[in-house]
């Protein structure tokens, strides 16, 4: 009896233990399914988090310098009261712009050399411009050493802001402004093989210092365009200039065969109702493509341009930049061309020889002139070869980069040889048996309604051989381009080699 | 600038970096001893690292200012920091230090950026600080004492709603959100403390029974929370008692149904608050493209964003910057203030200071083995993370900015008051278990369930693993 009893009670223990066991288990399980939504939960917020700081690094580490130019950040502000305005050199070290501060601690900005950089080189006083207002950024930091900023904070000076060092040559600057004289138009020089852009002058300029006692004048009157850099934002009809662009054409749907070609000049060209004219009725004969390119006959050229397909003439232009971006960060205006398959062959014929709505900048055409030089690749056009602190020291560096390749190699020899002819027996014969060769393309472009009045073009480049410099020229309503803007052309080019 | 002082400003940055991400990495070395004496090296370590990057401030400051008063300011916080480490350690020895280490880092920041932006405002922080640290000091013993908290379920949500209900109707209007109540010359800001009272509340309904009717009662009530909250333009309260009951109902139930229908009816909500309220529509227009409304709606938000992008990766230097073009910068962006004068490294290392609280929290929810508890523990992170998430995101422009401060580094009484008392009552969790265990420890020298104390977070994080590796064998 007692026995059986406490086999009872053992057995109820047991039954008791498995009981609570079980109870057990099924907690630590509920625990574990507890302690597995909580750790997802928590992951899901690290990974928010993560990603917010990625955020955070993303937004203040890049675009620092869009952000620090916008006029609503004070930075500028913070940097100023510290550092004075640093320099901006030419690639010579000479001094085209500094900030003079008087024993009144009274800061003015220097401009050595007048009027001779206005555009490019800009002013940073009402607004800015130009390389000014570009490299703002980096002309208000101070990069010097820490001692001399402690010896600067001992005196209560500022520090000196950082330099920036451009690719922009004085001789060539100056001849360019020179040749130019009083002539409205503008001059571009680069260097083909690298983008370098060595002068860059455009006419009507200003003296930049002077830019706050101009400035009420320069608002209200609606005709000046000082202000107004031609080489960039001038947008000019392209004339017998363009005929480089309609030979490439016609090269590429030729198989880079132009030997074929024959057309008898009677001194026009009519079709479609429309009359072109060659320039001052010259009739050229019989002539091969070669000829009718270095004689720049406008009838041949149209004969051309009215056989072309608008639609594989349009995919060129786009590959030539045409109403499109171009690489670079000075203000410009987009080259403009109206030519689609709406285009009539009348409007055509105007198209390829540079005349109708048709309008590009001097800077446009300069980088096809340039890549045609460098064998058919563009190279990015820069202004600046490095941004150096006080001591001279490298705080950010340039270099020369490739674009992208704009035409082929073939197309670009084609090119070439066609560009030397305007010079050994063409349009620019005054460049013909210097100590260098040179090539290139002259326009004479008609604008307005005055018959007989033209902007003189010129782009070419030099040696023939091995294109160092590649100029573009427009003056503004002087004449033929032969006439006005080969001799300017011809002056840089002597400039550079001598 | 004396030339001592652009020594000092240009180096110290570099110093301050690296100490404080000195103090990020022991924060997270921690976690490789499981032996809470291994550990007291690196708690010394990081206490020695904060007096460093406060001191290394304040030298700076005092440069600048060149004033007695911001001397004997230095000395009253060193006081007060170093007072909370040894009392709280001596009053409670088995207290999570890291979370103690963390929140004194993170009002040591506080105090040196509001000092920087104003003397007066980082005066009156200091006082609130203060006191709510010596309140907070009793808070863990009334957690554990006090098991009749988890009965006054509904008298939380009351007191919550009619907090809210009263500031809505009396309240002050207070840049454009009425969540501003004066009363005996002290101004509340009552939504900081209903956030505590809400998780209460959620958690005491969901304990026990997680039917449907508790369920469907609940949400009327946090509903009613939080309608009351949009319409006093309080946004940042809205969301954050929007995530967290969202996040306990799931945990609660178990049933990942509650989730979607939450995120839905959420979203649901935020469109036609979007459509019904103005200001609504002015904060995510603020956030799609404040530059084309720079002068208006998105000029705070440029300017946080001008603001961090001077700073750089070291940051300018204490008084080198100018965070104070910010409006509201000492709540709202202080973010960006700390991003701009020291340093995007810094302010990334506090990001971790703030997770690290977080995981901390989530850690001791999940060591704790009464439901009520681990869901307390569990809402209030959430509560905390969320609202750092919201102000940081906010003053970014990561998502729209919804008002809300950094809790303990932003200016703002009743913020770092609720902010204290959240930590102390997570702290006073973390302390029951272990002092259960220790009595289940002296009847059977068994353990099952895990002294909290001896049991590091990442290895409360690996159990898991550990236990999946057990029964494959």
């Amino acid at each position: 009896m007692k026995k059986s009893k406490t086999r009872n009670v053992e057995e109820n223990d047991i039954i008791a233990g498995q009981e609570a066991l079980e109870l057990k288990k099924a907690k630590s399980k509920q625990a574990k399914k507890f302690r597995s939504k909580v750790m997802a939960i928590t992951w899901i917020f690290i990974i928010l988090f993560f990603f917010m700081s990625g955020y955070i690094c993303y937004i203040a580490l890049t675009n620092e310098q869009e952000l620090a130019e916008n006029p609503y950040n004070s930075f500028q502000q913070i940097l100023m009261e510290q550092n004075t305005r640093g320099r901006i050199l030419a690639g010579g070290g000479e001094i085209l712009a500094e900030t003079i501060t008087d024993i009144n601690g009274r800061e003015s900005r220097v401009y050595p050399y007048g009027n001779l950089f206005a555009h490019v080189v800009g002013y940073s006083t009402h607004g800015r411009a130009g390389i000014e207002a570009e490299m703002n950024y980096f002309l208000i930091q101070s990069n010097i050493t820490l001692p001399q900023k402690a010896t600067n904070g001992n005196l209560g000076q500022k520090n000196a802001g950082d330099s920036v060092r451009t690719t922009l040559r004085v001789d060539l600057q100056d001849v360019a402004s020179r040749a130019l004289g009083v002539y409205k138009g503008a001059v571009i020089v680069t260097e083909p093989q690298t983008g370098r852009i060595l002068a860059m002058v455009s006419k009507p300029d200003f003296v930049p210092a002077e830019i706050p006692a101009l400035w009420d004048d320069l608002v209200n009157s609606t005709e000046s365009s000082i202000l107004l850099n031609r080489v960039t934002q001038g947008l000019y009809p392209p004339g017998s200039t363009f005929k480089i662009i309609t030979a490439l054409e016609y090269i590429r749907r030729n198989n880079q065969n132009i030997n074929s070609y024959s057309y008898n000049c009677t001194g026009h060209y009519s079709a479609n109702g429309l009359r072109i004219n060659c320039f001052r009725g010259i009739s050229h004969g019989r002539i091969d493509f070669t000829t009718s390119f270095a004689k720049s006959c406008n009838a041949s050229f149209a004969n051309i341009g009215e056989f072309l397909d608008e639609k594989l003439f349009r995919e060129t232009l786009d590959e030539l930049l045409f109403d499109e971006v171009l690489p670079f960060s000075l203000p410009y205006n987009r080259s403009r061309i109206d030519l689609n398959s709406d285009t009539t062959p009348a409007e055509m014929m105007q198209i390829t020889i540079g005349q109708g709505r048709t309008q590009i900048t001097p800077f446009h055409l300069n980088m096809i002139t340039g890549a045609i030089a460098n064998d058919g690749i563009l190279m990015r056009p820069y202004l600046y070869e490095a941004v150096v602190n006080e001591n001279g020291a490298n705080v950010r560096r340039y270099s020369s980069t490739t674009e992208k390749r704009m035409i082929s190699e073939e197309e670009a020899a084609v090119l070439k040889k066609l560009m030397e002819s305007v010079v050994l027996d063409g349009t620019a014969t005054r460049l013909r048996g210097l100590s260098y060769s040179a090539a290139g393309k002259t326009g004479s472009a008609e604008f307005g309604n005055v018959k007989g009045v033209s902007h003189a073009w010129f782009t070419g480049y030099a040696p023939a051989e091995n294109p160092q410099i590649c100029v573009t020229i427009i003056i503004e309503g002087a004449g033929s381009g032969g006439d006005y803007a080969v001799p300017i052309a011809k002056r840089i080019f002597d400039a550079y080699f001598d | 600038m004396a030339a001592f002082q652009v020594y000092y400003t240009e180096l110290s940055k570099y110093a301050i970096t690296l100490l404080m991400a000195l103090y990020t990495y022991e924060g997270f070395a921690v976690f490789r001893y499981e032996n809470e004496d291994k550990r007291a090296n690196i708690y010394i370590r990081q206490n020695i690292l904060m007096f460093l990057i406060h001191l290394a401030c304040f030298i700076s400051i005092y440069f600048e200012k060149n004033e007695i008063e911001y001397l004997f300011f230095y000395i009253f916080q060193l006081i007060l920091l170093y007072a909370t480490i040894i009392i709280f350690r001596t009053v409670y020895p088995r207290l999570n230090r890291l979370l103690l280490n963390n929140i004194c880092m993170l009002l040591s920041i506080g105090f040196v950026i509001l000092t920087r932006i104003s003397y007066i405002r980082a005066q009156r922080q200091f006082a609130i600080a203060a006191v709510s640290l010596i309140i907070a000091l009793a808070v863990p013993y009334i957690v554990r004492k006090a098991g009749f908290l988890r009965k006054l379920t509904w008298l939380y949500a009351s007191v919550g709603m009619a907090t809210l209900a009263v500031v809505l109707i009396l309240g002050q209007s207070n840049l454009g959100s009425r969540r501003i109540f004066t009363f005996a010359g002290l101004a509340f800001q009552p939504s900081e403390i209903v956030k505590i009272l809400f998780v209460l509340f959620v958690a005491g309904a969901l304990y026990k029974s997680t039917n449907f009717f508790q369920v469907f009662s609940t949400m009327v009530a946090a509903a009613f929370h939080i309608v009351i909250l949009v319409v006093s333009r309080d946004l940042g309260s809205a969301l954050m008692l929007f995530v967290v009951y969202v996040l306990m109902v799931y945990l609660a139930t178990g049933k990942w149904w509650y989730l979607l229908v939450g995120i839905v009816g959420g979203s649901a909500a935020a469109v036609v608050a979007h459509e019904v309220f103005s200001h609504v529509q002015v904060r995510v227009q603020a956030f799609r493209d404040p530059w084309s409304v720079i002068d208006n709606q998105g000029y705070q938000i440029t300017q946080s964003i001008f603001s961090i992008s001077r700073g750089g990766l070291f940051g300018l230097g204490l008084y080198q910057g100018n965070p104070t073009a910010i409006p509201i910068v000492d709540q709202d962006f202080i973010f960006s203030a700390i991003a701009e004068e020291l340093g995007l490294i810094f302010a990334i290392c506090m990001i971790l200071i703030c997770l690290s609280c977080f995981v901390m929290c989530m850690n001791i929810a999940v060591q704790l083995n009464d439901k009520f508890y681990q869901l307390v523990a569990f809402g209030l992170g959430i509560i905390y993370i969320t609202q750092v998430f919201l102000t940081i995101g906010g003053g970014v422009k990561f998502i729209p900015m919804t008002g809300v401060t950094l809790p303990l580094v932003s200016y703002g009484g009743s913020s770092v008051v609720t902010t204290i008392m959240m930590f102390s009552i997570i702290s006073g969790l973390y302390m029951i278990p272990g002092s259960k265990s220790h009595a289940f420890h002296a009847h059977k020298k068994k353990h099952d369930i895990g002294d909290p104390q001896n049991l590091s977070p990442k290895e409360a994080l690996n159990e898991e693993e550990q236990d999946k590796k057990c029964r494959r064998k």
